[in-house]
């Protein structure tokens, strides 16, 4: 295999110019408002009860205010799809280690 | 081609992206492990607090709410001054960069507010088990602030040497990467650890 060959071994579909049009300052303004509202409901459930519906509430605001951080301010949205790709494996195999660890731990029934 | 007309060419990756941004994204995910281990332990450990302070008695989620809300805007502003340097805006580049850091300071201040005032209320760092994950945790977190915070002004002294100009953007690109990982582990931490309910004594 030739060095021309072997640079072009990663995907195709992963490479291509970084350089992208990144969104205005009044986007980013827009995000961080809807940053700051989704923080104000998830304050807002240790005032209010909202029973067993608290914890699935709380997880998806919490998994909402992420993904916006990461696609939007951090770019991934409009990046190549290889840094999404790095950083999710490293998100999963950390998911699934733990998963594995709170549940040998029996944490998920005895809390 | 000659050997010194190789060296004259700009620099093309083998994947035709920024390798440092690259690696940047490398590194945090393998963060990821470090604060997922971090967290894990905490949740395990949470309810073993002794016969010191429980976590539901000891916790003020007001004050920590100001706090993380301090921080996640602090990712805005780290934002626009990316986008400030990315237009050939040095001023507003400086502005936001001061800003970022600043905010990042009082999140730190709080922290550090929030420790003394547990350390007064009997909660030391040997306690329980619950105290020794809770500090080794946010206490992780800080230190990953203030190295963000060092960056920061790093980037800042730079600017004002003139060493900071347009071309520079993916170096603050880069270090913005790593001031935002640090704002969604806190979006996990604060969750996770203060606003779900934790066992009182």
């Amino acid at each position: 295999m030739n060095t021309e060959t072997a640079q072009h071994e990663v995907s195709m579909d992963d490479v291509h110019d970084d350089s992208h049009e990144h969104p205005s300052d009044g986007k980013y303004i827009q995000i961080a408002a809807i940053l700051g509202v989704l923080t104000a409901l998830e304050v807002a459930t240790y005032f209010v009860d909202i029973g067993p519906a608290l914890i699935p509430a709380l997880m998806v605001l919490m998994v909402v205010k992420f993904f916006l951080v990461v696609a939007w301010f951090m770019h991934l949205r409009f990046d190549s799809s290889l840094f999404t790709k790095f950083f999710v494996s490293g998100l999963v195999l950390a998911t699934a280690v733990y998963v594995i660890a709170l549940t040998v731990s029996e944490f998920w029934t005895k809390g | 081609m000659s050997e010194t007309s190789t060296v004259d060419q700009p620099v093309v990756s083998t994947t035709g992206l920024s390798h440092t941004k690259l690696a940047m994204w490398v590194f945090l995910g393998s963060e990821c492990l470090l604060f997922g281990a971090l967290i894990s332990t905490y949740l395990i450990y949470r309810g073993q607090f002794a016969h010191g302070p429980a976590p539901g008695d000891i916790f003020d989620i007001p004050f920590t709410s100001v706090s993380s809300f301090v921080l996640l805007m602090s990712s805005l502003t780290m934002v626009l001054a990316l986008a400030a340097l990315q237009r050939g805006d040095i001023r507003n580049n400086r502005l936001w960069l001061l800003t970022t850091a600043l905010l990042g300071s009082i999140f730190i201040g709080g922290q550090v507010y929030e420790f003394t005032t547990f350390l007064r209320e009997g909660l030391g760092y040997t306690t329980s088990p619950f105290s020794s994950a809770f500090f080794t945790l946010t206490g992780f977190h800080g230190v990953h602030v203030s190295l963000g915070i060092l960056m920061l002004m790093s980037l800042f002294i730079s600017s004002l040497r003139g060493s900071l100009r347009k071309e520079h953007s993916e170096t603050v690109e880069i270090i913005g990467l790593y001031w935002h990982f640090v704002d969604i582990v806190w979006i996990f931490i604060f969750t996770v650890i203060y606003l779900v309910p934790s066992p009182t004594s």
